[in-house]
């Protein structure tokens, strides 16, 4: 097996030439992935937060099929998504599918249940320790949601980073929905089964390489920035 | 706060609606033989220089091709299953199909031919070996060009071999890529196109034992999507395309196209 | 540390009239019904043996929990109503301060009051003894600091009462003795203290009026000079003598 030592020389080599088909596909990777942790975030804080804080018929229900969700087999949300987005399904109108609109939905519905899931797991826990003195100030319902989620940032942003990288790491939803797609929606992952397809191995696993080097650098940059925030 | 969450909607929906095809852009549903052999990393700047077309291609097996163009989700169908077409055709969802280009098939194997096929003359006679000495087969298993053709060719040879599925017949259910890495991890022999394996590079032990029959002749064809069935596809330019495609220009531009030194594509529009 | 001693003024939140008041979970009976009038400003301090039910009369007469019948009404108006509680402020025995600076935990409250002012923030702070760490992390100050600054905190909201519950139960002579000085301060200023312990010379310090609790109910309600010296109740008179045993370790223990 010559491919694994090799695979770091392509590594390396794609890095340093500065390969343009490299960064395009770099770039189209961060741009859905962030963009979608982005979405997932907004979404799923508050709901987490909801689903903690406040009593209401169905939460217990919410709760257990948020969870059940967070197991989701991307490539099936993939083929829920192709069947609504095609043309022949209700949403084809959009003209979304094979397009990285339609890779940057699915990746937020993929992880919207992990963020809601776990925020609602961190909120609970502090909704415990703050219920009584929020309530004694009378803060209003929504305002102590409010102050919660930034009082859990630290921990909210590990939530955030691993809706991340469910979302950046996962194939099944983006090769349907996106087609794989060059230089309009190839992306690490699915250039990564594409090389492997065409039996490219050390081309394969360098992409693989290069991909865990972004999520090191972006991972690395979140934890020194969360050791300012914190506290 | 409220505001501040609707600006980040807003700038949110900005990047992803920034991002839908360009107008002038045909989508192309395709098979996996003929992207993973880079024909159209070939192809395609020249047509777009051409024509100042832009050519998405979505490569998949020959029987999701189809069925994503049945919803309407293709401009244009570029396939190997001649049968399969013409249903689409006769069906209303394509308006013509054309020949393109062939080239075959071939049976690869480990070099220590544990069926012993090499040399055999007809496909019938290797497909028989590979079955009477029960050695290990990897089948595609998933609808494709290539499955439907190596189901034919079993066909001919009067052997049933889905019936040992699971013992020396081996169904991956995936791409030709995924199932030659197969073939090739478990020593088993497999049916695919040349040009596949021309491009293909994780060979190790394997090599053509077969090939040459004219029952492995592989037929490429191309076909416009029906506007009648499925009103948003963008004719004018899938025609343009196709156009090209067949004039002499696009056949002489497939006839140059090579891999290690290999044709890969036989041109034959009329 | 002066610039809190104004003059008392009237409390608006006075009287206080519990009638009737009680409080079970899930059938057992926490609170018998009760019966409680304060009319007169200064500290109250509320004593009695654990599981008396001291800190459960706290929470239901700042509203955190709902009796399940009986009135607490202060100055004839119902704890339910939402502009009496606003002028109330309760400090736990463990202080819940926000993951933020010192100084972002004050303002978050004169904010939420819509009162927000870097020098009434500073004046807080200062009065606290906290003035040189306001930038730093609450959450990184000593035991005693941050129960100094949730008083500080609670004193955010100008309230007209303060409830304490236990706030120097894990804290250092030292420490406790600062947070006295500042419920002292406060009580000068004409705010209703209102404060639970199980420091029987702490009750001593500070107390002007002692209500004593047993079991589930009040015992007796005296000056603090009567309590101490002859109490009114068998149960005050029994706690005490025992507090005052040589071996004189905690409170003694009724669960």
């Amino acid at each position: 097996m010559t491919d694994f030592s090799q695979a770091f020389g392509v590594a390396f080599q794609l890095l340093i030439r500065g390969d343009d088909a490299l960064y395009e596909i770099i770039f189209l990777s961060l741009r859905v992935s962030l963009t979608a942790t982005l979405i997932a975030c907004v979404i799923g804080l508050p709901l987490g937060a909801a689903l903690a804080t406040l009593s209401f018929r169905g939460k217990w229900l919410l709760t257990v099929v948020t969870n059940t969700l967070m197991g989701m087999p991307p490539v099936v949300l993939g083929l829920i998504l192709y069947m609504a987005l095609s043309n022949a399904g209700p949403f084809g109108w959009l003209q979304l599918l094979y397009t990285p609109g339609a890779m940057i939905l699915a990746q937020t519905l993929l992880i919207i249940p992990i963020v809601t899931a776990l925020t609602r797991q961190i909120i609970d826990d502090n909704w415990l320790d703050y219920r009584e003195q929020l309530h004694s100030l009378c803060v209003p319902r929504f305002a102590a949601i409010q102050t919660l989620l930034w009082d859990t940032r630290a921990s909210l942003l590990t939530v955030a980073m691993a809706g991340f990288a469910r979302a950046i790491s996962e194939v099944g939803a983006v090769i349907v929905v996106g087609g794989n797609i060059n230089h309009l929606t190839r992306v690490m992952t699915t250039a990564i089964a594409l090389e492997t397809s065409k039996g490219e191995l050390a081309l394969a696993l360098a992409l693989g390489m290069v991909l865990l080097l972004i999520s090191l650098m972006i991972n690395a940059s979140v934890l020194s920035a969360k050791g300012h925030t914190s506290r | 706060m409220i505001s501040n969450v609707a600006r980040l909607l807003a700038s949110i929906l900005l990047l992803v609606t920034t991002s839908t095809h360009g107008s002038d852009a045909i989508l192309v549903q395709s098979t996996t033989s003929t992207a993973n052999s880079g024909l159209y990393d070939f192809l395609l700047p020249v047509f777009r220089q051409h024509s100042g077309i832009t050519v998405n291609v979505v490569a998949v097996g020959t029987g999701q091709a189809i069925r994503n163009a049945r919803n309407c989700d293709a401009d244009v169908l570029l396939v190997h299953a001649k049968e399969a077409e013409e249903q689409f055709v006769s069906d209303g969802y394509g308006v013509h199909r054309h020949d393109l280009m062939y080239n075959d098939f071939v049976i690869v194997g480990p070099s220590d031919d544990p069926g012993a096929i090499k040399g055999l003359s007809t496909s019938v006679a290797a497909f028989t070996a590979i079955a009477s000495t029960r050695s290990l087969f990897a089948s595609r298993g998933d609808n494709s060009g290539t499955h439907k053709k190596e189901l034919s060719l079993w066909q001919n040879a009067s052997i049933d071999a889905a019936a040992d599925s699971g013992k020396w017949y081996r169904e991956t259910g995936s791409g030709m890529g995924a199932t030659m890495n197969t073939a090739v991890g478990m020593g088993a022999y497999t049916l695919t196109d040349r040009a596949t394996w021309i491009s293909f590079k994780n060979r190790q032990n394997h090599a053509v034992l077969f090939e040459g029959d004219s029952d492995l002749f592989n037929q490429y064809g191309v076909i416009l999507v029906n506007q009648e069935k499925c009103p948003a596809v963008k004719s004018a330019q899938g025609q343009k395309f196709i156009d090209w495609l067949i004039s002499s220009d696009g056949q002489q531009l497939i006839a140059s196209y090579q891999v290690n030194g290999q044709q890969l594509f036989y041109p034959n529009a009329r | 540390m002066n610039t809190t001693a104004t003059p008392a003024r009237r409390n608006v939140q006075l009287p206080l009239q519990v009638r009737a008041l009680s409080y079970q979970v899930q059938g057992r009976q926490l609170l018998s019904p009760l019966n409680l009038s304060i009319d007169s400003t200064g500290i109250s301090i509320m004593l009695g043996p654990n599981g008396a039910g001291k800190s459960l009369l706290l929470r239901l007469l700042h509203g955190l929990l709902k009796p399940d019948s009986g009135s607490i009404l202060w100055n004839q108006q119902s704890i339910g109503e939402l502009s009496v509680r606003m002028q109330q402020s309760m400090v736990f025995q463990k202080p819940v301060l926000l993951r933020r600076s010192v100084a972002a935990n004050i303002d978050y409250v004169l904010k939420l009051r819509n009162k927000a002012s870097t020098q009434r923030r500073d004046e807080l702070l200062h009065s606290a003894g906290l003035a040189d760490k306001s930038a730093q992390p609450a959450r990184s100050l000593s035991g005693g600091e941050q129960q100094r600054l949730a008083i500080a905190r609670a004193l955010a909201t100008s309230p007209a009462v303060l409830f304490l519950d236990e706030p120097t139960a894990s804290l250092d002579p030292e420490a406790t003795s600062h947070i006295e000085h500042q419920v002292h301060q406060a009580a000068r200023a004409g705010i209703k203290v209102i404060m639970v312990t199980h420091d029987l010379s702490q009750a001593r310090r500070l107390a002007h009026d002692v209500i004593f609790m047993s079991y589930g109910t009040i015992a007796e309600h005296s000056s603090a000079g009567l309590f101490f010296s002859n109490p009114a109740s068998v149960a005050g008179k029994t706690w005490l003598s025992s507090y005052l045993q040589p071996s004189q370790t905690n409170s003694p223990s009724h669960d």
